[in-house]
């Protein structure tokens, strides 16, 4: 089996050194506006501050993946003598809470870790914090390559090129011929 | 398109319960900018000179200011605006925290309340949502409580919440507006906010705030970064300076302990005295323990990279959030030196909500007449609902007492909540005589040293606010021994308005028994004094107007913000056309403004002035130059009023009209050619337009 190298990108969280300023999110929420920069909205942000001040809880928390459900059950986690809501680290935009939503248009957010051309150096929420709460590192690991992973890919890229030539409506047709002879 | 405001203000009728979203002429951004300098605006055009404090008349604005919300650093002043039950001038308390920025978020640059609720109510505010609700089953509660209630009762943990607490709820004219992390405390606009029967507002804010141009003001954002960075890491020498004051941002009371300059200095008891020899190695090792144990996490206001702030949970007493001068203000007034009960005394003042500066004061004011006999033992007496003072040996436990009952608003405590002015009015007997540190009916700082300063002197007297912190800053406190040490302070001195001021800050000597050229009280002399107070006042003015946290611009020795770089931000943000000179313009029209506001109600050159034992040498004569020399230099006639010439160049030939018709401003024949040209060169040389 062939091997490749996969590139793993990560924010190091140091909750313990969050003072709440929430230049993060101000930033990630710019980075993000189109054109750059342009709006300040930190209900736009990918990363959000789960705050309980007087509790001590300052917890950046990232928007991950899209759930259509919402859990069934709660876990909820005292760690140190805190106690934080149930929900509080799971990165989901869940149809159970406003976080990690669009404001207006009522899309999911997600953290790409600032995909961006030209590629920034670190992600916005980084380059944004002072306090070094959070660091960024990318490491390298080796995986197996999955053949059949590759051989779908492949088509998938295929297909796509032909949509784009084509026109996705042709390239249905013809699929969709195919089947019916099949 | 608005750029950096929203364009709209909430109009809020209590009586009637109306509510409105107004749109804002977007010329007012051109002209006064936002914050104080359009707050100004709305007072001066809603009240008139007889409007007192508790006509429902008197609005109540709760203000943003131009760049709350963007990423600009510190961005994030509420601004509590009123006329003030208790100096009967405009009140503009301002607190910091995260309330207005959740305001601008929320689609409004100020909300206005007018008239008063029938009954008591809380406000919600969710975008365009904006509901009037029962606050009843709050009463009572402290203003630290009633915020996480609201929170909880409205099920939005992310809604930022401004309170009063029982003091607020009295009308006491020493109650603050908590906003968790900042306090809006002086002046008593919170007992309007009581008066009103508002016991809190509570904001959650999820629209979009634009900014002209962006990348420009990311990029101005990045310098300005790299400068905190730089001055994080090489705090200036504290050779001369108080070690709290050589970083940036708010005195970083927090973090560091050492505070031989406050407690050596400044006035102990009822700003009575000094303590010379207060601070020794064994008081610096026994607060060092006590302060960090009692600080869980240094914290920031919004947006801001430094962390002046504390969260504290000391011993049993329930937390809060801290900073600042309270550490020592209620050990000064107590005459206590264990830490312990600053932390612990805190927790019950900022519940009730009750002003840091005035409260000691007026605790040891009421200390004091006790000591005298003019307020008998009978009030310190118990009854059903409390138990009895301490004696006057158990200092904390008095204060404690004290403390309960301005809170509660019981027995002598419903007098005293009025602040030392109108306590010792009512209590008679001679007791004005102890209500001795008063400027214009407001508490001042804690400080009673030998010989006038000059500088101080004009800043005492004439801030707009009461409350010196709010105009000193830029300039160090004293001047500096060595020479050598004045050519490396003003190598790197960028913030200075022009290179004038270096020369002024070289010349000047530090004062000696044995006297000589260039000290207190002749030099700063009255013009060069007036120069330098001038600037230290534009520098907060621009802080009130843009939102900033003064300790990052006017309350800050070498700060972030300075007159070279406000404009880059506003022009940035706003995509106004401005450069350093035609935005210090803007300031000054909204400084006028103000001046004239509070000169329509009544305040005089005679008001103008520190508390009489403010230094033990004074020189009235020098007194008097100085004050007319600052007026004359700042385009104001002898009675320290505005002259038409500089209102009309500022656009404010209204309120030349309207002054001269209060006869409040003297008319005169129109100035002569030479004149004008006089005032004009003096203009342009000093400031640039």
């Amino acid at each position: 089996m062939a091997k490749k190298i996969k590139k793993i990108k990560r924010i190091n969280v140091n909750a313990d050194l969050c003072n709440g300023c929430r230049m993060c999110e101000i930033m990630c929420a710019a980075f993000h506006a189109t054109p750059q920069f342009s709006i300040v909205n930190p209900a736009r942000s990918r990363i959000q501050i789960i705050r309980d001040p007087l509790k001590d809880i300052w917890l950046p928390v990232f928007a991950g993946e899209y759930t259509p459900a919402e859990c069934s059950g709660r876990i909820g986690y005292t760690i140190d003598n805190k106690t934080y809501d149930e929900c509080s680290f799971c990165r989901a935009v869940c149809p159970s809470r406003g976080r990690f939503i669009e404001p207006d248009s009522g899309l999911p957010l997600g953290c790409d870790m600032c995909q961006s051309d030209p590629t920034l150096k670190v992600p916005t929420c980084v380059d944004w914090c002072i306090r070094d709460v959070l660091t960024y590192e990318e490491r390298e690991v080796e995986v197996e390559e999955d053949e059949a992973q590759v051989k779908l890919d492949e088509m998938k890229v295929g297909l796509a090129a032909l949509a784009n030539r084509y026109g996705l409506d042709e390239v249905r047709t013809a699929v969709a011929r195919m089947s019916r002879d099949e | 398109m608005r750029y950096s405001e929203t364009g709209v203000n909430l109009e809020i009728d209590l009586e009637t319960g109306n509510i409105e979203r107004v749109r804002t002429d977007p010329e007012l951004m051109h002209t006064l900018l936002g914050g104080l300098g359009t707050c100004v605006k709305i007072l001066w055009d809603r009240t008139g000179p007889d409007t007192k404090p508790f006509d429902p008349e008197n609005p109540l604005i709760i203000s943003t200011g131009t760049l709350t919300g963007t990423p600009a650093f510190s961005s994030n002043r509420t601004i509590v605006c009123t006329i003030s039950p208790k100096t009967n001038l405009l009140a503009y308390p301002m607190g910091g925290g995260f309330f207005a920025p959740e305001l601008k978020y929320a689609g409004y640059d100020k909300i206005i309340f007018s008239n008063k609720s029938p009954g008591w109510v809380y406000i919600w505010i969710h975008n365009d949502h904006v509901e009037i609700r029962d606050a009843g089953h709050l009463l009572g509660t402290g203003a630290i409580e009633a915020q996480d209630l609201i929170r909880e009762e409205l099920n939005e943990p992310n809604a930022q919440v401004a309170a009063i607490g029982t003091a607020g709820e009295l009308k006491s004219l020493i109650a603050t507006v908590e906003m968790g992390r900042g306090s809006a405390s002086r002046l008593g606009a919170a007992a309007v906010m009581g008066d009103k029967k508002i016991k809190a507002i509570a904001v959650r804010g999820t629209k979009d705030i634009n900014l002209y141009d962006g990348p420009a003001f990311v990029e101005h954002l990045r310098e300005m970064r790299a400068f905190v960075e730089h001055r994080n890491a090489n705090r200036l020498s504290n050779k001369y300076i108080m070690t709290i004051h050589t970083g940036v941002g708010s005195p970083q009371a927090m973090e560091i302990v050492e505070e031989k300059w406050h407690t050596t200095a400044f006035a102990w008891g009822n700003a009575r005295y000094r303590r010379k020899d207060f601070w020794t190695d064994e008081i610096e090792e026994a607060w060092t323990k006590i302060q960090y144990g009692a600080i869980q996490r240094f914290i920031s206001c919004y947006a801001c990279p430094q962390q002046c702030g504390a969260l504290i949970w000391h011993e049993d007493d329930p937390p809060y959030m801290a900073k600042c001068f309270s550490k020592l203000s209620y050990l000064f007034g107590a005459e206590v030196e264990d830490q312990h009960f600053t932390w612990k005394i805190l927790s019950k003042a900022f519940r009730y909500g009750v002003d840091s500066f005035s409260t000691p004061q007026v605790l040891a004011f009421a200390v004091e007449l006790r000591r005298d006999g003019i307020l008998s033992e009978e009030e310190f007496a118990g009854t059903d609902a409390y138990p009895p003072c301490p004696p006057p040996e158990d200092k904390e436990g008095v204060f404690l007492w004290l403390l309960d009952r301005i809170g509660r608003g019981e027995g002598i405590g419903r007098v005293l909540a009025l602040g030392t002015k109108a306590a010792s009015e009512m209590i008679g007997k001679g007791a004005e005589a102890y209500a001795h540190n008063l400027t214009k009916g407001e508490e001042q700082m804690i400080i009673k040293l030998g010989m006038l300063d000059p500088l101080y002197f004009l800043m005492f007297g004439t801030n707009e606010k009461q409350s010196v912190p709010q105009i000193e800053g830029n300039w160090p406190q004293d001047a500096f021994k060595e020479y050598e040490d004045r050519v490396e302070w003003v190598k790197d001195w960028i913030h200075v308005p022009h290179e004038r001021f270096k020369q002024y800050f070289l010349d000047w000597n530090p004062k000696s028994r044995e006297g000589g050229e260039n000290m207190n009280p002749h030099y700063p002399t009255p013009k060069i004094a007036s120069d330098i107070v001038d600037w230290m006042e534009e520098a907060h003015n621009y802080d009130d107007s843009l939102g900033l946290c003064c300790g990052m611009g006017g309350f800050c020795l070498k700060p972030a913000y300075h007159v070279h770089n406000y404009y880059k931000f506003v022009s940035a943000a706003t995509g106004m056309d401005v450069d350093e000179f035609q935005l210090r313009k803007i300031i000054h029209r909204s400084r006028n403004l103000h001046r004239a506001f509070n000169l329509r109600r009544g305040m005089t050159r005679a008001d103008d002035k520190p508390p009489a034992d403010h230094w033990r040498h004074r020189f009235p004569e020098l007194e008097e130059e100085l004050l007319t020399t600052y007026y004359n230099f700042k385009g104001w006639n002898d009675d320290g009023v505005p002259t038409r010439l500089r209102l009309e160049e500022l656009d404010l030939g209204y309120v030349a009209d309207e002054l001269e018709q209060l006869g409040i401003l003297k008319k005169v024949n129109p100035p002569t050619r030479e004149e004008i040209k006089k005032w004009e060169d003096h203009r342009t040389e000093t400031w640039g337009y």
